[in-house]
């Protein structure tokens, strides 16, 4: 397993580069630059702008120089993210790390919330499979799945933020965490997870409960909730597993329109910002960010597989 | 172990946890966006600031913040007038060129002294080329400003050692200038001319304005930025008219999102908002009755002609394409704070420039105006055989797409041979195409960084460069403004200015188009907020009505 592990950390370096390479040309292919400004710098503070991130080099070079580094220092191999290009006090690292715990904080409880509800009611429905209670979840499966939170997010706000005044609408309570405050953009968020997670569940679990073990598990006598709980269900969640590896990475890396509607201070929002001002460093920052959680999730779905599932392990 | 549970409870478990998750949620206050006993007060500011250093700042929104950490030489008061500040009292020479300032005795937030030679060096710092001020310009009616900051091709910069400004003594401060400027007092209140803790910025460089780092002379001092979250500002003690300030804290949010903004003030977690959407305006006056203002603004929008190519380097389609628009509908319809049409570029209300110019044909109705339109294509050479067709370039954010879409369907209108091609990107490809000239006529708008209609004008200096949208290059309005800048008399400036204005509105490098006010959502209870043409507010004039 280790062997496995350390080999797929290997591999990750390479397809990190070749994600940096992708993305950077990407972004150089977008019109306008981070000092495409409504008022226009005067000339000499603008050279002085292009060559400070240096701009003014060819593309490769310019690559090169986010990778390696220059003279100077700096370089993605020593760990440096670079200066932002458009906010002029702080560094990428900087504001990574003001909004990375908003967005991991948000990620892991809205999937946290998706396993425990998604995965109740994808067993609850395949227990109960062509009932009623079946129906009413993939009904609200579906609709989970429509619903964006785009549409979600200001109804409950509106709903139990302001009507009801149930929750508190936006923010975080000022400049500290507040838990009621996360509520709403948890459950908006994890309101399509749930679907997913609810129709995966239902589905692995509806064969598990016809596969040969839990025949002879109920052979052997044991109590209804044993045989769900010990047999059914870790064959069950081995589809959910692989899903879950890599959505976890999505929702951890920040979700744009959530931190948009509540206000939150992630790095989904800061990715966007940075990508509409050209923040060319900030960008990459982020992008790395994500692969590296992509990366780092399947390998973590997999050693769970193994765990979970004898058959794997021989492999 | 086995688990003594039945499908029953598996099934009511999984339904019950939506229950559970609702029991945590009202541990928590709500943050009361205008704190009475807290004296705390939550503000919607526009958008997130790039920096909070004032020799880097560029935005209105980043102002809002700075402006209440730092004092200069002058600042406002609640009408945004400029009255003294650090600097207690001024004499002028009698030739008008140097300024010698009087400071009173005043600390930073830290205790050190703020005094003169901070506003020397901070003034030497923002023209410095290698700080990379954007708004550093402001400064160059100051002698050797602009040589030491952007030196013409050719020559090289002087050292910002040259600066025409002085310390005389502690106290003492002179400003020589280029040029007679009488708004001096106007610009010297603007953060380009704050000064800066150069105890501080000795130590640590530039990174005195990071939370740890930063001192202040003004009436609030920086606590916490979270990036694209909030900004934190507390009460500062140390500032030199404190026990007059009565706020503790203020609390900054970047709220793009000007649906959301309203929305901030609508659930009472903010007590200022700093714009709320135009087309929204009755339902808000409605839901928060005494919370909308709104003014005149130093703001026009308009648009530019590419003159550098067809059809627009011919004056009588800039003019016909300008008369055929109905900005009167705009005004109007599209933005609904009554917003003023613009028959004139200079917005109504700047300082010291009582302007009558207008559009030569700016009392004629619209189908007269149409049709004189069309006459003066034909005149052009366009016509049924050679169609008249351009693409209408603009940013497609808050109410500019709905501007467009009325200003296409008027210019389709003048005749059946006119086209026009809608084309709506994102702003700063907008900005990107508008300078390197690759488009034909692009929407925009300017937003006056200071009270002067100067501020405007220069816009279309042909020394203005790339900003300089439409390609203008007249000699005789680059004289007249030049004349302008070393005029003395008031009045005669204002004739002066006044007369490049009416030429720019003759020859039609650009279509004005609508001047739009300021739109504020002010808690009824915070008294000393004064709606203003600079749409400047400081927090230190606020109290709170019981």
């Amino acid at each position: 397993m280790l062997a496995l592990a350390v080999r797929r950390i290997l591999v990750a370096i390479p397809t990190l580069l070749a994600i940096v390479a992708a993305a950077f040309l990407l972004m150089k292919a977008a019109p306008g630059g981070p000092f495409t400004l409504e008022r226009q710098l005067p000339p000499e503070i603008e050279q002085r702008m292009q060559a400070k991130f240096g701009l003014d080099l060819p593309v490769g070079e310019q690559l090169a120089r986010y990778i390696f580094g220059s003279d100077e220092g700096g370089g993605l191999i020593r760990g440096d993210f670079g200066p932002s290009m458009t906010y002029k006090d702080k560094n990428v690292i900087e504001i990574i790390a003001e909004g990375a715990p908003t967005s991991a904080l948000l990620g892991l409880g809205a999937m946290a919330l998706a396993l425990l509800v998604g995965g109740g009611l994808g067993v609850m429905a395949a227990l109960r499979q062509n009932k009623i209670q079946d129906y009413a979840v993939m009904a609200l499966a579906i609709a989970g799945v429509c619903l964006p939170p785009l549409v979600v997010g200001p109804v409950m706000q509106l709903l139990f933020g302001v009507q009801l005044g149930w929750f508190p609408s936006q923010g975080l309570y000022r400049d500290e965490f507040g838990l009621a405050y996360l509520i709403l953009p948890i459950v908006t968020l994890s309101l399509p997870l749930i679907a997913i997670v609810s129709r995966l569940m239902r589905a692995s679990m509806i064969e598990a409960m016809r596969s040969n073990a839990i025949r002879t598990a109920r052979a052997k006598g044991l109590p209804e909730a044993q045989v769900i709980w010990r047999h059914a269900l870790p064959i069950a969640i081995l589809p959910v597993v692989s899903y879950v590896g890599p959505a976890l990475a999505g929702v951890m890396a920040g979700s744009f329109v959530i931190e948009t509607v509540y206000q939150l201070p992630g790095i989904g929002k800061q990715f966007v910002y940075a990508a509409q001002q050209r923040d060319y460093t900030l960008v990459m920052g982020v992008v790395l960010i994500y692969s590296f959680l992509i990366i780092l999730m399947n390998l973590a779905a997999d050693l769970m597989y193994r765990v979970l599932d004898p058959r794997t392990r021989t492999a | 172990m086995p688990i003594s549970t039945n499908r029953r409870t598996l099934l009511t478990g999984a339904a019950g946890l939506g229950a559970a998750a609702s029991l945590g949620a009202c541990a928590n206050a709500r943050v009361v966006g205008f704190d009475k006993s807290r004296k705390s007060l939550d503000i919607a500011n526009s958008s997130e600031p790039l920096s909070l250093d004032p020799h880097k700042a560029t935005g209105s929104w980043e102002n809002n913040i700075i402006g209440n950490m730092f004092i200069g030489l002058t600042t406002e008061d609640a009408n945004s007038e400029p009255i003294p500040g650090m600097a207690e009292r001024w004499e002028v020479s009698e030739d008008l060129l140097t300024w010698t300032f009087y400071l009173r005795r005043a600390s930073w937030s830290d205790g050190e002294a703020c005094d003169a030679h901070d506003f020397a060096f901070a003034m030497r710092r923002i023209l410095s080329p290698e700080t990379l001020s954007q708004y550093a310009s402001f400064l160059y009616p100051i002698k050797n400003a602009e040589l030491i900051h952007n030196p013409p091709e050719g020559t090289t910069a002087l050292s910002p050692d040259e600066l025409g400004v002085t310390a005389i003594d502690d106290l003492t401060l002179e400003i020589r200038l280029e040029h007679p400027a009488p708004y001096l007092p106007q610009l010297l209140k603007h953060y380009t001319a704050y000064p800066i803790p150069k105890h501080v910025y000795e130590r640590v460089g530039d990174e005195w304005v990071k939370p740890a780092n930063i001192q202040v002379n003004g009436p609030y001092k920086l606590t916490r930025w979270w990036s694209n979250y909030i900004i934190h500002l507390e009460k500062n003690p140390r500032f030199y008219d404190t026990e007059n300030v009565e706020l503790e804290h203020l609390y900054f949010y970047p709220q793009n999102d000007v649906q959301a903004a309203a929305r901030r003030v609508l659930s009472g977690e903010a007590g200022w908002a700093t714009r709320f959407p135009s087309n929204q305006v009755e339902v808000l006056r409605r839901d928060l009755p005494g919370y909308v203002r709104v003014s005149p603004y130093l703001t026009v929008n308009y648009f530019s002609f590419n003159m550098t190519r067809p059809p627009f380097n011919d004056a009588r389609v800039r003019q016909a394409i300008s008369m055929a628009y109905d900005r009167d509908f705009v005004a109007s319809q599209i933005y609904r704070t009554g917003e003023q049409p613009a028959y004139k570029f200079i917005p109504p209300g700047v300082y010291n420039y009582a302007t009558t110019a207008r559009y030569p044909w700016a009392g004629q109705p619209l189908e007269e105006r149409k049709r004189e339109a069309e006459r003066l294509l034909r005149e052009a050479g366009y016509g049924p055989n050679n169609p008249l067709r351009f693409a209408f370039s603009h940013r497609n954010t808050s109410d500019n797409p709905r501007v467009a879409v009325v200003a296409q369907n008027d210019w389709n209108a003048i005749a059946p041979w006119v086209t026009v091609e809608l084309r709506g990107v994102e702003n700063q490809v907008h900005y990107a195409n508008l300078r390197a000239k690759n488009f034909d006529c692009g929407d925009g708008g300017w937003i006056g960084d200071y009270n002067d209609a100067k501020n405007f004008l220069y816009l279309f200096e042909s020394r203005t460069g790339a900003q300089n949208y439409p390609g203008y290059n007249n000699p005789i309005y680059d004289q007249l403004i030049r004349d302008s800048d070393v005029e003395r008399d008031d009045a005669r400036r204002a004739q002066l200015m006044l007369q490049a204005e009416e030429l720019l509105l003759r020859e039609a490098p650009i279509c004005c188009s609508v001047f739009i006010n300021s739109t504020n959502l002010v808690h009824p209870d915070i008294s000393g907020y004064e709606d203003n043409i600079e749409d400047i507010h400081r927090a230190r004039w606020f109290g709170i009505r019981a």
